[in-house]
């Protein structure tokens, strides 16, 4: 099982959710995160004095596969979110050690 | 005095009151977050301080006969308490309870200007006691050389009287002494410990704005005294000087950080109303368009000072009610127009230049006393009772430490 981790810009976040719905991920967390990449932050001028915004508002997005289903779930979760600009995010995935659904106590890929 | 002068008094008089939540607006807006309702509270405050110090002395301190016929400060002891001031003439006109209560509204609104000085880092009750005292010690005397004409045996006030200023509704009086105020406390403040804050809410800083700009029509209209020719000229002049102080302000912040920006429009409209009000009665619509452009330009230039100085005049008043009042001063030396209601012919336009040396004279000693006096208050109020939060207050902000109240719900509920 991996946890796909995914950050990127805000308002992609109802193609990402599309996208993973399409392939049949039930259930996602989602988080607003700021940061910066890349793409830095920006600058404000307030009569004429510069504010420095260094972090950026970013969407998280945290999805559980099965192992077979993580190079699907990357491209998808990629292609929903990209624009192609500087500031379009990242994705990470790790190894997950176990998985358990609360109401049922299932446990593996049975829970994801 | 007509019953048509009494409904447009009795109708400025609500419209000027309409300043006050618009000045705390307009602040309140520009500060931080966890800052804002203490800037509300710091602006409304003065009109509770100001209405009980004004029927105690101070109408008779700017009124009154001068102490000594010396022409510095009134007699505050004649309308202690506005006692004997209540007979009905009976034929309409406007009245003493009236023009006691509308002078009420001016000193107040200046010493609220003089509270944007005092962003997020004063005591509540540092404040409260300074206000009174800069009423008295600054405005009351100022107000007095500016407001108190010669009468019937008595004695009024110097630059009004002697020097024969031109200052239509309070550039002097209430622009430039809550500016230079405004700086001299600042000053002895000191910093904040966090001064990379911006603006918090930019849209209330338009509200404020707004209201600001419909009591300016109350406060120049009114002035006038009546319903007569004088109000709507000043009204004609008042509303083109806001337009222009817009395009000045955000002519210079395009060219000089790219953008016109929404606080820069605020702030100019704010800084041509400044610039008109000593000059309303004086120059024409071209000479108010003027106005408000040189306003805005030059104070959107100013406002860059402060961070040279390493002063922490955080919402500029200095720049824009010092320095435009300033500039609208000006103005009226250089472009008076012959056939307005004041009369003066500017040097530009081949006038004389004896209102130069009046103008002048008035600006210096307007601006230098009100510095010095605030300065002196504040250092001594500092050490008897200390101006400043400590640094845990000012960083948990001062809406919770002064106030025990948050503005804004942050945490989702």
């Amino acid at each position: 099982m991996k946890l796909i981790t995914a950050v990127f810009q805000p308002y992609r976040i109802d193609d990402v959710k599309e996208a993973l719905t399409g392939l049949g991920v039930a259930g996602l967390t989602v988080t607003e995160v700021s940061g910066h990449g890349a793409q830095k932050g920006h600058s404000e001028v307030y009569r004429g004095s510069e504010y420095q915004v260094e972090f950026r508002p970013k969407i998280r997005v945290d999805v559980v596969v099965a192992d077979a289903d993580l190079e699907t779930a990357l491209e998808a979760v990629a292609s929903a979110a990209r624009t192609g600009k500087i500031g379009d995010g990242k994705i990470w995935a790790t190894d997950l050690v176990e998985v358990l659904r609360v109401r049922t106590g299932e446990r593996g890929e049975a829970a994801i | 005095m007509t019953p048509a002068d009494v409904a447009w008094m009795l109708a400025a008089f609500a419209v000027v009151l309409i300043m006050f939540p618009g000045i705390a607006l307009f602040y309140g807006g520009m500060v931080g977050p966890k800052n804002t309702l203490n800037m509300l509270m710091m602006c409304m405050s003065t009109l509770a301080v100001v209405s009980v110090l004004y029927v105690l002395y101070g109408h008779g301190a700017v009124v009154g006969d001068s102490l000594g016929g010396l022409g510095l400060l009134g007699n505050p002891l004649e309308h202690f308490g506005w006692i004997g001031i209540y007979d009905d003439p009976g034929d309409g006109s406007i009245v003493e309870p009236y023009w006691f209560a509308f002078y009420v509204l001016f000193a107040a609104i200046t010493v609220a200007i003089v509270a944007s000085a005092a962003v997020g880092r004063m005591k509540f009750s540092a404040w409260i006691v300074f206000s009174g005292l800069w009423l008295t010690i600054v405005y009351l005397p100022i107000g007095h050389w500016v407001f108190a004409y010669d009468g019937d045996g008595t004695t009024g006030g110097w630059l009004r009287n002697v020097v024969k200023l031109h200052d239509y509704a309070g550039g002097t009086a209430v622009h430039m002494s809550a500016g230079l105020g405004a700086l001299a406390l600042a000053m002895v403040l000191g910093k904040r410990r966090n001064t990379q804050m911006r603006p918090h809410n930019l849209p209330i800083v338009l509200v404020g704005v707004g209201m600001l700009w419909m009591g300016w029509i109350g406060f120049n209209g009114g002035t006038a005294g009546g319903a007569n020719f004088l109000a709507q000229y000043a009204v004609m002049s008042t509303l083109l000087a806001g337009c222009t102080g817009m395009i000045g302000f955000c002519l210079v912040e395009r060219i000089r950080d790219g953008h016109a920006t929404t606080l820069g429009m605020c702030s100019g409209i704010i800084a041509g109303l400044v610039g008109i009000t000593p000059s309303a009665d004086a120059v024409d619509a071209l000479g108010a368009l003027f106005v408000g452009f040189a306003s805005g330009a030059v104070v959107a230039w100013a406002v860059t000072w402060k961070s040279k100085l390493g002063i922490d005049e955080s919402l500029d008043a200095f720049a824009v009610h010092g320095v435009g009042g300033i500039v609208g001063s000006v103005c009226v030396v250089l472009i008076g127009f012959g056939g307005s209601p004041a009369g003066i012919e500017g040097v530009l336009l081949g006038g004389s230049w004896d209102i130069a040396w009046r103008e002048l004279v008035a600006i210096v000693a307007v601006c230098g006393y009100a510095f010095v006096a605030t300065y002196v208050i504040a250092k001594v109020l500092d050490k008897v009772m200390g101006l400043r939060v400590d640094e845990e207050a000012e960083y948990e902000g001062m809406d919770v430490s002064q106030h025990a109240e948050s503005a804004y719900d942050m945490e989702r509920s």
